[in-house]
């Protein structure tokens, strides 16, 4: 479920082995009040080991029998009530009386396009604001906080940095359709289309999305380890082979197509996971949701090398396939320090 | 479950579309109404026929991309989003009729892939508050009365679907365009644009086509967020308010 339950406490988290609550177990002292970085990767760590609960053994329960004791059904229902509906449409199972089956999933990365102060990429005048860019977040993301950078950026930044740019008044002609960029844009952008509307293969673009998620929660999820990380960076060139060998996309380009358009999106996925599998490997460090095994501290916590990797990382690309270039750009901390965090 | 699908097939705007008949196996009842068209174009893909085009987004019943007319019902059976509703609430051997929303406000683009720009008109003309930046306030400079924000809250749940259009007779869009109106005007970040922006959107409204409201109710029974037909009243009676208050 979200963090925000998540945060509240009085759930206990457990595994199929007579009620183990693992989190309790490992961490006495926090215990069900772990960051979600933690609790997402010990509910993943059981689940490998073929403890997990359900049909498939992706899950671990969240059991809100003390709570519903303690503060009572009615303050419960006020809080989460809407939560547990949900859950309930979904699984036909009452989380009132059945332990809840939860399971970590991706629904943020941190990191985005490379911004200036200003919002502004290294196009000029195309800003990117919100989720889409890599500025207000670091290497974690405070709970529910997603929300925040799309407005911070739209409400409060743009409106004050968007202005200097349009009082240049930067565009008094428009681009020619002849201009050679344009030109090359659309010539690239067709034989694209057209090269995955004839490729007629046997696989369909699901496929490939599956294949490529998979191979990014198992190496570059929430535990990372050079190891891992080179094996997916091998794999990936095959699978974009294999791609272009084998997509089936039906259709034409000269109309609404869902196909061709999850075609095109994985042709960019393939991209962007090579990239993230890149940069996982050359953080030797761990730090926020980065947690590469390696670098750990005897109790498991994510330890830190803020000597080497204090920058945040900024890849120039060059070409498909081709090897990205590193800029790095220096954290510079005046008031508060980063420190190893410890909830042993 | 094995079912037999009717589905709308329509290649583009232009071209009058028709019903399609699919057969599906091995359907789990734990699958989404979504996922079950996804097992189904799956199919459709590799045997070099073109899937069926739908919308979706978030499938978590928050974003209202999702839109499918089921068995008559805008959403279908039960009271949620399409992406939200699960096979379990059909039975082994059913025969499902899958259309899109049908108002002329919101014509086909492809099977069962409408253009609800109309909503995002309705919206430009008044959904929104003008605000000036600057500084943030202090999170307690604007008291909101608790009712006030339980109702204003209450609207601000419309997801924009478009079920409440799809559902009346009359293809009306007041029950979305009260939920929005309702939301905005009663808070105090609302006052200024409080009469404009219920003359704005209602015209926006008529402009794009919609149907009259005669009061049926359709539109509440099929909202997934459970915007309740009052707020049609509610709307009504602000749009009174501000023709007498604004001379145009
Ligand atoms: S009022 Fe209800 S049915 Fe209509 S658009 Fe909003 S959420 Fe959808
Ligand atoms: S896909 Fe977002 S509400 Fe259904």
């Amino acid at each position: 479920m979200t963090c925000g339950s998540v945060r509240f406490g009085g759930f206990r988290t457990a595994c199929r082995d007579e009620r183990d609550y693992y989190l309790e177990r490992i961490y006495p002292a926090f215990g069900n009040l772990v960051p979600r970085d933690i609790a997402s990767r010990a509910a993943k760590n059981v689940c490998d080991e073929g403890r997990g609960v359900g049909p498939g053994g992706q899950g671990v329960y969240l059991d809100f029998a003390e709570a519903i004791q303690r503060m009572g059904r009615k303050a419960v229902e006020a809080k989460y009530g809407n939560l547990f509906d949900m859950y309930q449409r979904i699984t036909d199972e009452d989380p009132y009386t059945v332990p809840m089956r939860i399971y970590p999933a991706v629904h943020y990365t941190m990191g985005g396009l490379w911004v200036d102060y200003d919002l502004q990429t290294t196009i000029p005048g195309l800003f990117a604001i919100g989720e889409a860019n890599f500025s207000d977040h670091g290497a974690n993301r405070l709970g529910a906080s997603a929300l925040m950078q799309g407005l911070a950026d739209g409400y409060f930044v743009l409106p004050s940095t968007i202005n200097d740019y349009l009082a240049r008044n930067p565009h008094t002609d428009t681009v020619d359709a002849a201009h050679p960029a344009v030109a090359e844009a659309v010539a690239e952008t067709e034989d694209r289309i057209n090269l995955l509307l004839s490729v007629d293969g046997d696989r369909t673009p699901d496929s490939f999305h599956r294949e490529i998620g998979e191979l990014m929660w198992e190496y570059c999820g929430m535990a990372r380890t050079d190891d891992g990380l080179r094996k997916a960076l091998a794999r990936i060139p095959e699978i974009r082979e294999e791609f272009w060998r084998r997509i089936k996309v039906p259709g034409t380009g000269e109309q609404f197509n869902q196909s061709l358009e999850k075609a095109n999106r994985i042709v960019d996925y393939l991209e962007l996971a090579e990239l993230m599998c890149l940069d996982a490997l050359h953080r030797a460090e761990s730090c926020g949701g980065h947690f590469r095994e390696e670098s750990q501290t005897p109790d498991g916590e994510a330890e830190r090398r803020d000597e080497e990797f204090s920058y945040a990382a900024a890849w120039e690309f060059t070409a498909t396939g081709g090897a990205p270039v590193l800029h790095k750009e220096d954290l510079v901390f005046e008031y508060v320090h980063p420190t190893q965090r410890s909830y042993a | 479950m094995k079912l037999t699908l009717r589905v709308w097939r329509q290649q583009n705007p232009e071209t009058p579309g028709a019903m399609a008949t699919y057969e599906v196996d091995n359907i789990s009842a734990d699958m989404s109404f979504l996922e079950m068209l996804d097992t189904l174009n799956e199919e459709l893909t590799l045997a070099g026929d073109e899937p069926v085009a739908f919308d979706h987004d978030c499938r978590e019943g928050i974003c209202g991309a999702c839109s499918l007319v089921i068995n008559g019902d805008a959403h279908g059976p039960e009271r949620t989003t399409t992406c939200q509703l699960h096979m379990r609430s059909f039975a082994d051997g059913d025969t499902i009729d899958i259309e899109p929303w049908r108002a002329s406000a919101f014509p086909v683009i492809k099977d069962l892939v409408v253009d609800r720009s109309s909503f995002d008109r309705i919206i430009q003309s008044g959904g929104y508050i003008s605000a000036p930046t600057g500084t943030a306030p202090d999170a307690h400079a604007t008291p909101v009365p608790k009712p006030d924000a339980d109702f204003a809250f209450e609207h601000a749940e419309c997801i924009g679907c478009g079920a409440c259009v799809a559902a009346c007779p009359n293809g009306s869009a007041m029950l979305f365009t009260s939920a929005k109106v309702n939301h905005l005007n009663v808070l105090p970040q609302g006052a200024p644009e409080r009469e404009t922006r219920v003359l704005d959107m209602v015209a926006q409204m008529d402009e794009e086509g919609f149907g009259g409201c005669t009061l049926t109710g359709e539109c509440a029974t099929a909202c997934p967020k459970g915007i309740p037909l009052p707020s049609i009243a509610a709307m009504n009676k602000e749009w009174l308010r501000a023709t007498r208050k604004v001379r145009r």
